[in-house]
């Protein structure tokens, strides 16, 4: 075995173990422990665990990489990520945590005193998270059979293993103080390597500040200003104002990522957990710092992994890399079919440019950058074995918070709040630990058989928060009057705008050839991409709500009484049962 | 009752203001204004550009602790904390 499989079993099966450890010692007793760990996590706690939560396969390996292929571009996915934690400190959080229920599609019961609105908060909750889990579950594949050559089934068996057991034996409480040590493995994994690497480019070893400094080679120029010269002399677009689709889609873009963020229900039964309102907004901070910490330096990894694959390629103009002295990162991914070298004009030498005919790097996958950063960077093989283990805990935290999502909103609220309403505490606790394991089985035999419409069904997780769950419970908080006829009406109507716009583009459930309209720019509405049409999904709910409201009339005076007592801080009481 | 009524606008007055410089920061900064502020220099960045992939989250982050410091005050103000 070499050097740095040892280091990488070590780390992987090191962090395991913790988790394991942390898991028997957070056992859930408990509904209360099992949904909202018992209400008693501090505010930096629940900070860490929402960085985790959120903090994704998607935003730990991808969105480096998207990012180091937009340039500006890809602003859409830092601003919006983070953004949207303003609204749920402000708008959302509060409040929610004043009424005090376990599951959002309870909350959604309670204010619209409506079961249909309950059932189609959980039909949305359970389509957007298990859409969510799936790329979880690739990611864990993908890394265990990169980083540790074992079978990509094997790896994703054994990491449904571990979700398994302390996601179904500490529930919420387990998964939170879980998430604490994820959080801790997955910033040191992403940050140490950015450091290394912004200190060898510039001399600063602070990631945010290197990637505004000069470079390190006594050049005096800075890192942007050659990035943006490096590519345009290859014929991309200009790194630091690439654009993507125009600004009116960047905006839309923007918006529905920010609202999605503040309508996922995993993220918000988060701030179930802590004890009090004023818990609940300071949270809201401490999340944002830990997702910042992470956010401020993808753009530099990003920017950074760019610069450093140009300069392999083509360390000065015209002395293009010889493909047989291409070094082992190099091969390595070949191997895996993610990056593709094709000797078109069989000089044995690799020209990567912007025109499709001359361009012999035929295929560079963006998810490979952050993974592939550290090597291409020369850097020692520690902090590889680090980056692996932050990549599975990155897929392991949120998959984690999206299972718990899914069985609360199944054990709680169509189990005992529909169905079968005198289900014993008892009962319902082994009901949600049956509903985990089966919905642990089910996002792993899609992992392993990832549907054709598995990359696709992200925008429409965003898509369905965006335009359903966001602007319902924003009127809910916000406008007294609001009914639940009219609110059902709002969020029938956003989702039905927003998935016909999808399908329209995208093909109906994503089957190819079924998009009536067709997947191009020109057809789009106003230049608007299907990924951001969430923004306009929100706008018709709120106003065909509004408009419904002026006809059928305000809510009863009960419910009035209800968001009155929401919208004042008080005492507030452990996150309760009915 | 009127204890209420003000407390709530004055809720409404203080999201008012964080949403507004939300928007600046992200919207204005990041993306309209984004080509006449990439004019001035920020060290290697240009400002619009930092906005969008920096400046905005540094706001964000200012604004949901000034949000909390604001409430916490007004809990205390008409006694409505637990």
């Amino acid at each position: 075995m070499d050097e740095l499989k040892l280091y990488t079993y070590i780390a992987v099966f090191g962090t395991f173990a913790l988790y394991f450890g942390i898991a028997w010692w957070a056992r859930a007793g408990s509904t209360s422990d099992f949904y909202v760990a018992g209400g008693g996590i501090t505010p930096l706690q629940n900070g860490m665990a929402i960085g985790a939560d959120w903090m994704s396969a998607a935003s730990f390996i991808s969105m480096a990489g998207l990012i180091a292929f937009l340039g500006y571009g890809g602003s859409v996915f830092l601003m919006g990520w983070t953004g949207g934690y303003v609204l749920l400190a402000m708008l959302l959080a509060p409040y929610m945590r004043k009424h005090g229920k376990f599951t959002v599609p309870e909350f959604i019961f309670d204010r619209y005193y409506s079961k249909t609105a309950r059932i189609v908060a959980v039909v949305c909750l359970i389509i957007a998270s298990l859409t969510y889990i799936i790329g979880q579950m690739k990611g864990v594949g993908v890394a265990f059979s990169r980083f540790l050559e074992v079978d990509y089934g094997l790896g994703l068996g054994i990491g449904m293993a571990v979700v398994w057991v302390y996601a179904v034996m500490g529930g919420m409480k387990g998964i939170t103080y879980t998430q604490i040590a994820q959080y801790v493995v997955m910033i040191f994994a992403y940050t140490i390597p950015a450091v290394f690497i912004s200190f060898q480019l510039t001399g600063n070893p602070i990631p945010q500040l290197g990637l505004g400094s000069t470079l390190a080679d006594g050049s005096g120029v800075y890192l942007l200003d050659k990035l943006d010269m490096v590519v345009t002399d290859l014929g991309f677009k200009e790194y630091t104002t690439a654009n993507l689709g125009g600004t009116l889609n960047m905006f839309a873009y923007t918006i529905s990522l920010m609202i999605g963020t503040a309508g996922l229900p995993h993220v918000i039964m988060r701030f179930f957990t802590v004890p009090s309102v004023q818990a609940a907004r300071s949270s809201a901070g401490y999340a944002l710092i830990c997702i910042a910490l992470l956010y401020t330096v993808a753009p530099a990894v990003g920017a950074m992994a760019r610069l450093n694959l140009m300069n392999t390629i083509e360390p000065a103009a015209g002395e293009n890399l010889v493909y047989a002295e291409r070094p082992q990162w190099f091969k390595d991914w070949e191997k895996t079919g993610l990056l593709k070298f094709e000797d078109k004009n069989g000089d044995g030498k690799i020209q990567y440019t912007a025109d499709k005919v001359t361009n012999e790097m035929v295929k560079v996958d963006r998810d490979i950058m952050v993974l592939a950063n550290p090597a291409i960077a020369n850097l020692p093989n520690w902090v590889i074995a680090i980056v692996a283990a932050g990549g599975l805990a990155a897929a392991l935290s949120t998959a984690a918070g999206l299972l718990l999502a899914i069985s609360s909103s199944i054990s709680h609220d169509l189990m005992k709040g529909v169905l079968t309403p005198d289900l014993s505490e008892k009962n319902e606790l082994l009901a949600g630990r049956v509903v985990m394991t089966i919905a642990i089985l089910v996002s792993g035999y899609l992992g392993l058989n990832p549907p054709g419409f598995a990359a696709g069904t992200v925008a429409l997780a965003f898509g369905l928060a965006a335009s359903s769950i966001f602007p319902a419970l924003m009127m809910g908080i916000f406008s007294k009057k609001m009914s639940g006829t009219a609110a059902v009406s709002g969020m029938v109507a956003g989702i039905g705008i927003t998935m016909l716009y999808v399908f329209q583009h995208k093909g109906i459930m994503f089957i190819p050839g079924t998009s009536f309209l067709g997947d191009m720019g020109p057809n789009w509405f106003m230049g608007i991409s299907p990924n951001a049409f969430g923004a306009v999904g929100a706008l018709v709910n709120f106003a065909v709500a509004f408009a419904v409201l002026q006809v059928t009339g305000p809510a009863p005076q009960k419910i009035q009484d209800l968001v009155e007592h929401m919208r004042l801080p008080g005492d507030c009481a452990e996150a309760h049962d009915h | 009752m009127e204890n209420k009524e003000t407390y709530w606008s004055e809720n409404l007055r203080i999201i008012f203001i964080c949403l507004a410089i939300w928007f600046v920061v992200s919207f204005g900064f990041g993306l309209l204004l984004v080509e006449p502020l990439n004019a001035i220099r920020l060290g290697g960045y240009k400002l619009g550009f930092w906005f969008a992939q920096q400046g905005s989250i540094y706001a964000f982050l200012a604004l949901v602790f000034w949000y909390s410091a604001k409430m916490n005050t007004l809990d205390k103000k008409y006694d409505v904390g637990s």
